[in-house]
């Protein structure tokens, strides 16, 4: 069996009512699942990045590169393999500050995840963190204990890291 | 000019001067610039709209040329839908306008407001909405890029009123750019080297021959490869006339209703080069023994459908003509001598053998006598379009084709209803070539209202209905894995096909013995309009050999095939 994994795939497309919708569409006609997806302006007028996280093996990985390469809105499809992109997201995290005790537990490891807090009231306190999606995870698992009350992820967006060297 | 009479420049532009069309509130100004363009542009007036996408079908394979139907907003658009999906399926290109509300009522489900875009999205290459007059020309430059270049595909133009009445600049530019779609055409020489020293180190080839050789107008270049090689080929129905059935290397199709030579090849060959084919379900059987003991060589336009069903170990992106000439060229270089192997030799021994150990016995009309007869008269250049059932795999089976762009059959859809329109379509096509459509009585009856199109437009084809009163291959199957449990397959035998032929005009034949087949066959094509010739065959005969579905092609059984597993 093939090992399913992650695959964050970026891609150039055109800026086009709909667009997404193709997009979408394919990966559900074809019973590919997207994990995550972000879609922003580029450079570029009239061209948007857009970018895909999906779960499967290899092959399922190529299927999709080729099946969004297909879509003529599409202009260009690249996988960002983790090791040689730099891969980022971006979580609002409101969690309960039951107490005191647990108010200076919570400020402490939002220290040490170097997260920033956007509000604080008596009740509960909002961090702004950007990170890897791993790190996100964990931070999570971390403030699950303290509840959490409200969590909004934007899903990953990508772009490549440049070689020593090259 | 107005929208309307750019986009009928735009078509005649393009090289289309007759269209498939059923008019509707939505694209009245549209039609209203035909009659400004008589005798330039003429529209083909279908009766349900179903039929002008089959029609426009049958007129793009049967010329190789993009076909064109236009229907109004709401019910007229979604009838196009069965039609586009067939299209995209076998990869016909095909360019469907369908009507729309105007621009600003668009979101508001004003009257027939239907998300085409939405609808059509999964089955079309691609398609547009034009939203001002400014789009008019570019899409449609657009559109006809797009459904021909690269692996063909129906395009669907979701058209709003205000483009058609709209005032527009009529200049045409010479060419359109569309940066996403830049399709591979020539093949990577450094596969080809490679798959060249794979056919010459293999002892059992096998070329598999699909639909995008006929696309790419390959019949020419496949033959000189097979003359060079002299190895056996097998066909899928979409490759049916691509190379001459008549030789005796040619084994016919593959897969589920294949020929049992065809499969044995396909089961024993341990190389299978595959030329412009998809390695649909019904090719492979399961698809974990599809060429278990076989290397593949897989050359496609299309990057998604090589290693989609059938792992490859040589995979080839590129225009089937391009590739078919490199890889003749590669294999020139390399080879020696052209000889036939002991392989092929043995494969043109059991071709023989298979050819005559047809056997069916029959009180009445067996549907393969009337394959016989029409073999009979065939000339290569007829054009045979089918429906969707067991004519059809008869028809795939028994009728010989010799060259391309003359087998028009509905394969990745299996659309019932397809033959008589794309029939008409065809003839609209080639009106020096006769036409042909084989057709079942279920199948038929389900666009048997292009009668009217053939008569009032005076289309001349033959229709020859295989009526045996049920949906045969339905019944086929609750016969052979329902325990001949017989659920809603019955038709009765209604209607009168001759007295419905009379009807609308045309020319009804009854064919009730085997001794009046060939009479009626040689006065239908004497007549002057579309004759239909209803021929009463055995109810309960069925097509074989054929294969479970899902099962592995060394289990195809009965017909020719005394055991199961046993080819020879």
């Amino acid at each position: 069996m093939a090992k399913e994994q992650k695959h964050v795939i970026a891609m150039l497309v055109e800026d086009q009512p709909g667009v997404l919708t193709r997009i979408a569409g394919m990966f559900a006609r074809r019973g590919f699942n997207i994990d995550t997806i972000t879609v922003g302006k580029t450079t570029k007028k009239g061209i948007s990045k857009m970018v895909i996280t999906v779960i499967g093996d290899d092959r399922t990985l190529e299927q999709v590169e080729k099946q969004i390469n297909k879509l003529v809105d599409t202009i260009k499809v690249i996988e960002m393999p983790a090791d040689k992109s730099i891969i980022r997201e971006l979580c609002l995290l409101k969690v309960a500050l039951p107490d005191k005790k647990a108010k200076e537990e919570i400020l402490r490891y939002t220290k040490i995840y170097k997260t920033k807090i956007v509000d604080i009231t008596t009740k509960d306190v909002t961090a702004e963190l950007v990170g890897s999606p791993d790190k996100i995870d964990s931070f999570i698992e971390l403030m699950k204990p303290f509840g959490v009350r409200e969590i909004s992820r934007t899903g990953v967006t990508a772009v490549s890291r440049t070689q020593n060297g090259n | 000019m107005k929208g309307s009479e750019a986009i009928v420049k735009t078509l005649l532009k393009q090289g289309t001067d007759i269209t498939f069309g059923f008019p509707g509130g939505s694209v009245i100004p549209l039609f209203d610039a035909f009659l400004d363009y008589h005798g330039k542009i003429k529209n083909v007036l279908v009766r349900h709209e179903q039929g002008a996408a089959h029609a426009a079908e049958g007129y793009a394979r049967a010329s190789g040329k993009v076909g064109v139907c236009i229907a109004t907003s709401g019910p007229g658009a979604t009838n196009l839908v069965t039609g586009i999906m067939n299209a995209y399926m076998d990869s016909s290109p095909i360019i469907a306008f369908g009507g729309q509300v105007p621009v600003s009522l668009i979101g508001n489900d004003a009257f027939q407001e239907t998300d085409m875009m939405g609808i059509t999205l999964p089955i079309t290459k691609h398609n547009f909405q034009m939203r001002s007059q400014k789009d008019v020309v570019p899409m449609i430059m657009k559109a006809y890029k797009i459904a021909s270049e690269g692996r063909p595909g129906p395009v669907y133009i979701d058209l709003p009123k205000d483009p058609q009445v709209g005032e527009v600049n009529g200049d045409l530019p010479k060419e359109v750019m569309i940066e996403g779609f830049q399709p591979t055409l020539q093949p990577n020489p450094m596969q080809i080297k490679r798959a060249a020293e794979a056919i010459l180190k293999a002892q059992r080839p096998l070329l598999l021959v699909g639909g995008g050789v006929i696309i790419a107008n390959a019949s020419k270049e496949i033959n000189e490869l097979l003359e060079l090689l002299r190895i056996p080929a097998a066909t899928t129905m979409m490759g049916k006339g691509a190379v001459d059935e008549r030789h005796p290397l040619i084994l016919g199709n593959v897969g589920m209703h294949g020929r049992k030579i065809a499969n044995y090849a396909s089961v024993h060959a341990d190389l299978i080069i595959a030329i412009g084919c998809r390695f649909s379900d019904r090719i492979t059987g399961n698809l974990k023994t599809y060429a278990e003991n076989a290397k593949v060589i897989h050359i496609d336009i299309d990057p998604a459908e090589i290693g989609k069903n059938v792992k490859v170990d040589i995979p080839i992106v590129g225009d089937a003509k391009n590739s078919i000439n490199a890889l003749t060229a590669a294999l020139r270089k390399l080879l020696k001598k052209s000889q036939e192997s002991e392989w092929s030799k043995r494969m043109r021994e059991l071709k023989a053998t298979c050819d005559k150990c047809v056997k069916f016995k029959s009180s009445g009309i067996h549907p393969k006598m009337v394959m016989d007869e029409l073999n009979k008269i065939l000339k290569p250049e007829d054009i045979v379009t089918t429906g969707v059932g067991q004519h059809q795999m008869f028809a795939m089976h028994y009728i010989k084709r010799s060259k391309p762009r003359t087998f028009i059959s509905s394969g990745g859809a299996g659309t019932m209803g397809f033959g008589l329109p794309a029939a008409l379509g065809a003839k609209v096509a080639k009106p020096n070539n006769r036409v042909f459509c084989i057709d079942g009585d279920g199948s038929f009856q389900m666009n048997i209202q292009e009668l009217g199109t053939a008569k009032e437009e005076g289309i001349k084809t033959n229709v020859i209905i295989m009526n045996n009163s049920y949906l045969g291959m339905v019944r086929q199957w609750l016969e052979i894995f329902f325990h001949k449990r017989y659920s809603q397959v019955w038709l009765g035998k209604v209607p009168d096909f001759v007295r419905v032929a009379e009807a609308y005009g045309l020319k009804g034949l009854r064919v009730t013995k085997p001794s009046e087949l060939g009479p009626a066959l040689k006065e239908s094509v004497k007549s002057d309009v579309t004759t239909v010739i209803d021929v009463h065959v055995e109810q309960e005969s069925n097509i074989l050999p054929m294969l479970s579905p899902g099962g592995h092609l060394k289990e195809a059984f009965g017909g020719c095939i005394k055991a199961q597993g046993q080819f020879f």
